[in-house]
């Protein structure tokens, strides 16, 4: 895709994106909350129509041939879209029959992905009887069932239990290897931006930095160090001041990267004057990488309330239908 | 094409599997047509001495078929706006089927979970004593599928206005309600009446449905067939034009 933007009435909400993935990678799109991420998932899926740039998924253009794109790619969206009312079978039967397959590959198709996603005893229920994790789990069984050449997850894992979390996982590493598909996800999930190949980090409807996992948390160099003084902001002063180092306060700790920090340690507590009352020391992090980039967090605690708030609500839709 | 007709098959499908599953639906939404039939038109029919009670029975019958159809129409095309809060919505638009067929799709479903419904009130003719043959039960049929089409139309025409269910009831006091008192169901619409609600009378295209179910089943009538027929079918016609055309550019 090139130079993909995406604005609400003069709002941009994408600023020309740029990026190329190649067949069987897991692409991991990384920001916070707002950042433009399910916009530009929209867009590559045909749902929303870009006001600029191109792009291509599987070789064909989103806007030209979008029967075509909708054909070859799977989605799992951040929220539930699933019919309650029909049976986990049903829903997969239609999802077939709108994409064309035939009944007898419907009828050899279908077991195989309820089979795994573990769903197999529970296909003549109605999904409104079904778990958020069990949804989940339909859900990706229903998108790789035209068996897609893409399949789009988009915040796959949102207020799913961890044990959850990790079941899709194990999933999706599983698919890789039996279906050859290609993954594009997008999460503020540190951890889970870990498992991809390749992250793009997105932050205000631009791209800030694409790479492995590995060379990004590199990229910071050497060590975190964490402090919390008694004063932080005299001894952010100090620190500056004596080290040359930049620091950055988020939620009353100062990080700063260090080359060896345990050379660095003490070092710093008998050069400052301020007293300190708790230090550590970490290899850099993801979190690390978009705080270096941004000098903000992914997920502060605003955030988090909100995440909350919209998995209270599914729950709320949930008993409502 | 073949795209197209397999999300129209899928669509109406899953219309009617949802309607034939929700009993308790079914039986609520055929319970208030019955009272209004039986309670209310009974009750009312003891004013109307000169006709007889049956008489007015006899009048009313159509109307209440109409009514059943008229809400059970609306009813299943609004369902749309419950897709798109449950999510559902997204996973057809995302689907490769054409927007449009997923708009005909829905209101054929629609037409015939209405049409379902009011068969539930046409089994109850003997016990107003309203009697028809078979070829007249055929016409009947066929009115009510032409009226719940244009109203299922109508139905997802207002559906890809309105972004979410709060405003439903604002359409169903401003418009369900008025569409409906002012067809001539309850009453006859001929002379007797003010001159401006003639005129609403007129312009609401139910009032033809209502007369022309009235033609088929007990004979009564206002206006021409062809004039009924015609009106209902370009009514319906225009709606799931506009409503395709809206629906197309949904994002």
């Amino acid at each position: 895709m090139r130079e993909l933007k995406k604005s609400y009435n003069d709002i941009a909400a994408v600023k020309g994106v740029s990026f190329t993935i190649d067949r069987g990678e897991i692409f991991g799109f990384l920001g916070p909350n707002g950042a433009g991420k399910t916009t530009t998932i929209s867009m590559l899926c045909t749902l929303l129509i870009p006001t600029g740039g191109r792009a291509t998924v599987n070789g064909f253009d989103v806007v030209k041939n979008k029967l075509a794109v909708r054909k070859s790619i799977g989605l799992v969206f951040q929220d539930p879209s699933l019919d309650e009312r029909l049976t986990a079978l049903e829903n997969l039967i239609f999802h077939a029959m709108i994409y064309g397959i035939g009944k007898a590959d419907r009828d050899r198709r279908i077991p195989d992905v309820l089979e795994l996603v573990e769903l197999s005893g529970r296909q003549n229920d109605l999904v409104k009887t079904f778990s958020g994790g069990m949804k989940r789990r339909l859900e990706i069984a229903r998108g790789l069932l035209h068996r897609p050449k893409v399949l789009f997850l988009d915040e796959p894992t949102l207020g799913l239990d961890p044990q959850t979390r990790y079941h899709i996982w194990e999933y999706v590493q599983q698919l890789i290897e039996d279906e050859g598909l290609t993954i594009f996800l997008t999460t503020h999930y540190m951890d889970e931006a870990e498992n991809c190949d390749r992250i793009a980090i997105i932050d205000d409807g631009e791209l800030i930095a694409m790479n492995t996992p590995e060379e990004l948390k590199e990229s910071i160099g050497g060590e975190v160090v964490l402090i919390v003084a008694e004063d932080n902001r005299k001894a952010s002063l100090e620190i500056k001041d004596k080290f040359n180092i930049a620091v950055q306060e988020v939620n009353g700790e100062l990080s700063l990267k260090v080359a060896n920090g345990s050379h660095f340690m003490p070092e710093l507590i008998k050069a400052l004057e301020t007293t300190v009352i708790s230090i550590s020391l970490r290899k850099p992090t993801l979190e690390d990488v978009f705080l270096d980039l941004t000098g903000r967090r992914i997920r502060d605690e605003k955030v988090e309330g909100m995440d909350q708030a919209r998995v209270r609500m599914r729950a709320r839709r949930g008993r409502t239908r | 094409m073949k795209e197209a007709l397999m999300g129209i098959y899928t669509l109406w499908l899953r219309d009617v599997i949802r309607f034939l599953r929700d009993k308790p639906r079914i039986v609520s939404s055929a319970a208030q047509p019955l009272l209004w039939l039986f309670v209310l038109g009974l009750g009312l029919s003891t004013a109307f001495v000169r006709g007889g009670s049956s008489q007015y029975l006899r009048f009313i019958y159509p109307g209440i078929i109409s009514m059943s159809v008229l809400f059970t129409s609306i009813f299943s095309a609004v369902s749309i706006i419950w897709d798109r809060e449950f999510g559902f919505l997204k996973e057809v638009l995302v689907a490769p089927i054409p927007r449009w067929s997923v708009a005909v799709g829905r209101a054929l479903g629609g037409s015939t979970v209405a049409v379902m419904q009011g068969t539930i009130i046409l089994l109850v003719a003997p016990l107003i004593g309203v009697k028809f043959g078979l070829v007249q039960l055929f016409f009947a049929f066929i009115i009510m599928f032409m009226i719940a089409f244009s109203m299922t139309s109508f139905g997802i025409l207002i559906a890809t206005r309105m972004r979410t269910h709060e405003g439903f009831q604002v359409v169903v006091n401003f418009l369900l309600l008025p569409m409906f008192f002012l067809s001539g169901a309850m009453f006859p619409t001929g002379k007797g009446l003010p001159v401006w609600m003639q005129v609403l009378v007129r312009i609401d295209p139910l009032s033809y449905g209502v007369d022309a179910l009235r033609q088929t089943l007990v004979g009564l009538k206002v206006f021409p067939i062809w004039l009924d027929l015609g009106i209902v079918f370009c009514f319906g016609t225009v709606a799931l034009a506009l409503g395709v055309w809206y629906f197309e550019r949904t994002e």
